[in-house]
């Protein structure tokens, strides 16, 4: 759609600026997420840059202990709450309102809020590095740890990470009541629910996760808060609390919140592998129930984290984690038989789908045994633990969201990326990554315990630590030709049309990148692919009628 | 976009701009209000949970307050039976307020909502002075497990209060400004059930922190 009609004074610069601080419209939303996000992951990246290089070799070459806690702490912080989950709930913004052929979410302004929570978060945490120390207790605050005591070196840096935590989850929960009531709502005539796009539907049982599961970590982050500033004692054994307690309503969240980090990923994918195999989805609503399904099993694991504390029930945790795996497999069947026999078109987003395939496999398959009791007691802490979240969140999630990220680039900016520097991006982050991680499985078996500085020169460790790191780096360069091809794409890239991939979803069917409120007119909607039935109506109405 | 793309070319090209939000079924709002409870729910879940963690951890409860060398104590008289039957008290008037504004009474709704908003503000004062009168026992957050408990659960319902009065302050100033009418009160619905949430978990806190019977050797 060619926009004639008006000719609007040139922006200035600092009325463009006011336009997007103030903007409620939900694909600059979208943007803004996906840019504050990427933001938060390099610098997430650098500080997993500064684990790496202190593991490289044994011995405390570059920080202190104190430094190191925080490192990995912050890592953790950055890329779990500043990046994959605003990553995957900016595409959510950007594609939700358009695969449902909605002009904008229901609430635009809640949304701008949700938004600003963010970067607001992100200044706390960074603020935390200049007032004394940030969070050094890792990610999941574990009490005594993350109390203010003897034993726990934590200041002002872990009051920050909670406020900024509680900033987070709430701008996650207005987020989660935002989409559902958009996709209960908003849909346009003909788009019935079980013709919603699977990214859609990912996200619908990521609202409901997130809904139901991020109050209660929002209860415990203020019970902590609690027992630092004003004496309490609700995880002081000394005056009566539990210290495990924390942790059951920690990972209550924490769980379902690995799954608010990979539905929407497999949800990408599962836009990514029918488009360019030419093929519907293997088995639509197969999936969207396991996806309901991996939703629900969700919140009956949390303890699977806790089996080594001895007071969880081991069978039953242990059941339900292996019975995870039943809805994981249908989806991996549902992926492998829309790849079979489909004319593969092995352009970047594809690659970074295929990336997904394998590694999410992975890290399924060293999850499973995280999830049987005895092996657990042998692995618990260990760098075997470390790999396995990296399979799953860096092999499943950042591929799925790079793979997204070249899928949908065209629709946001109305420019192609390139695919020769897309290719060379996935073969760096593809070598990378394993080499940094599949290590970790070996030294988690030898025995390497995480969350330490230092280790024995003679534990047999060295090389592998150092490959480790080599990989580290190699997915650091990985993002230079990312950045590159953005660069290079914004200002000069082949424009993409409305449609580059076709698509089969109604993103496809507005103009890149789409008015606001995006569509004038929608095509018809008999199915969950209306812009392939568009395409295609006048092949059927030739051969049958 | 062109001014001519507009038009509807074919049959089967529908203009989305009036299907939207036009659906019918639940507003959007209180759908939105609906879900936004969902989650407090869980919020006050979590708390719940750990409260009835540290009871049944403890030899006793209430357990013994070393201050007094007696089990701690916290009174229904004088200020958190009154405060109860309130609150109790104002959700009906809330629901009256509603079914005025639904019946387009607006003199009703307006007088309903004010004294709904009147008993939340007194509501606050109550706690706010129960707060001082068992500061002055020694009861505290830093109290141990009762303490702590006690005023985080009691705390943040009344910070939920607090929520629910400046919602039913900014109803009662759009309803004099006459912003809402028989058909159009979709705040007032929404504001109305956050009340009654309000409501019901004060309902279950009194019945745990005032009704239910201690244990162990001091019950």
């Amino acid at each position: 759609m060619a926009t004639t009609a008006l000719h609007p004074a040139a922006p200035t610069y600092r009325s463009t600026l006011y336009d997007w601080v103030t903007t409620t419209d939900h694909k600059k939303i979208g943007i803004m997420y996906v840019i504050n996000s990427f933001l938060f992951f390099f610098i997430g990246g650098v500080l997993a840059l500064g684990v790496r290089v202190e593991l490289a070799q044994p011995g405390l070459q570059f920080v202190t202990d104190q430094t190191y806690n925080e490192l990995f702490t912050m890592h953790a912080t950055f890329m779990i709450f500043l990046f994959v989950i605003p990553m995957l709930a900016g595409f959510g913004n950007y594609i939700v309102p358009l695969q449902i052929g909605a002009p904008d979410m229901a609430f635009p302004r809640i949304n701008a809020l949700s938004f600003w929570m963010l970067p607001l978060a992100g200044i706390l945490l960074l603020l935390s590095f200049v007032t004394g120390g940030s969070a050094a207790a890792g990610w999941t605050s574990y009490s005594p740890l993350a109390q203010d005591r003897p034993l726990a070196a934590v200041g002002t840096g872990q009051d920050l990470w909670i406020v900024a935590l509680v900033l987070i989850g709430t701008s996650s929960i207005l987020g989660a009541v935002n989409f559902l009531v958009t996709m209960f709502k908003m849909r346009a005539p003909g788009m019935t629910l079980f013709r919603m796009p699977i990214m859609t539907w990912t996200v619908l049982v990521t609202s409901v996760l997130v809904l139901m599961a991020t109050p209660v970590i929002t209860s415990a982050l203020i019970m902590l808060f609690i027992d630092r500033n004003y004496g309490g004692s609700f995880f002081d054994p000394a005056n009566g609390g539990d210290a495990i307690l924390y942790q059951n309503i920690f990972w209550f969240y924490s769980h379902p919140a690995v799954y608010v980090m990979i539905l929407p990923a497999m949800g990408m994918i599962s836009e990514i592998l029918p488009v360019f195999s030419r093929k519907p989805l293997f088995g639509y609503k197969a999936f969207v129930f396991a996806t309901a399904g991996i939703g629900a099993l969700g919140f009956s694991v949390w303890a699977h984290h806790m089996f080594t504390t001895g007071a969880v029930y081991l069978p039953f945790f242990s059941l339900m984690t292996f019975l995870i795996a039943v809805p994981t497999g249908v989806k991996m069947f549902n992926w492998i038989f829309t790849l079979w026999r489909g004319q593969l078109m092995l352009k970047t987003p594809l690659l970074f789908a295929l990336g997904f395939l394998s590694m999410f496999l992975i890290g399924g398959i060293n999850g499973a045994f995280s999830a049987s009791v005895p092996v657990d007691f042998a692995i618990h802490d260990t760098y075997w633990v470390v790999a396995h979240i990296h399979y799953v969140l860096f092999g499943g999630s950042v591929f799925g969201i790079m793979g997204g990220l070249y899928y949908w680039f065209p629709k946001m900016t109305g420019r192609l990326l390139d695919e020769g520097l897309g290719k060379v991006q996935f073969v760096l982050m593809f070598i990378g990554f394993n080499l940094t991680f599949f290590p970790m499985h070996e030294l988690g078996l030898a025995g390497m315990p995480r969350r330490i500085a230092d280790y024995s020169s003679t534990a047999g460790w060295n090389d592998l630590n150092l490959a480790a790191t080599v990989g580290g780096f190699t997915i650091a360069a990985s993002m230079l030709p990312l950045l590159w091809n953005i660069f290079v794409s914004l200002r000069s890239g082949k424009p993409a049309g409305d449609d580059p991939w076709e698509g089969n979803t109604l993103e496809w069917a507005t103009s890149s990148p789409p008015p606001p409120y995006n569509f004038d007119r929608l095509p018809e909607i008999r199915s969950e692919r209306p812009v392939f039935d568009q395409r295609h109506r006048g092949d059927a109405a030739l051969g049958g009628h | 976009m062109t001014t001519d793309s507009h038009a509807l070319t074919t049959a089967d090209q529908h203009a989305p701009a009036a299907a939207h939000g036009t659906g019918g079924g639940i507003s959007n709002v209180i759908l939105g209000m609906l879900l936004f409870i969902t989650s407090e729910v869980m919020f006050f879940a979590g708390l719940f949970a750990a409260y009835f963690n540290v009871r049944a951890n403890a030899a006793q409860w209430p357990p013994i307050n070393p201050e007094t060398s007696e089990a701690f104590h916290v009174a229904i008289l004088p200020l958190v039976g009154p405060a109860t039957v309130l609150l109790i008290l104002s959700s009906f008037t809330c629901q009256f307020a509603v079914w005025g504004i639904r019946r387009g009474d607006r003199t009703a709704f307006l007088r309903n909502i004010a004294v709904t908003f009147s008993i939340g503000v007194v509501f606050l004062i109550m706690q706010a002075i129960d707060y001082a009168v068992l500061g002055g026992e020694g009861i505290s957050l830093s109290a141990g497990t009762f303490g702590t408990t006690y005023f985080t659960l009691t705390g943040f319902h009344g910070a939920h209060v607090f929520g629910g009065v400046i919602m039913l302050g900014v109803v009662l100033y759009r309803g004099m400004a006459g912003q809402f009418s028989a058909r159009h009160h979709d705040a007032v619905e929404a504001v109305s059930l956050y009340w009654h949430f309000v409501d019901v978990v004060w309902i279950l806190l009194f019945s745990l922190l005032y009704l239910l019977p201690g244990t162990g050797p001091a019950a």
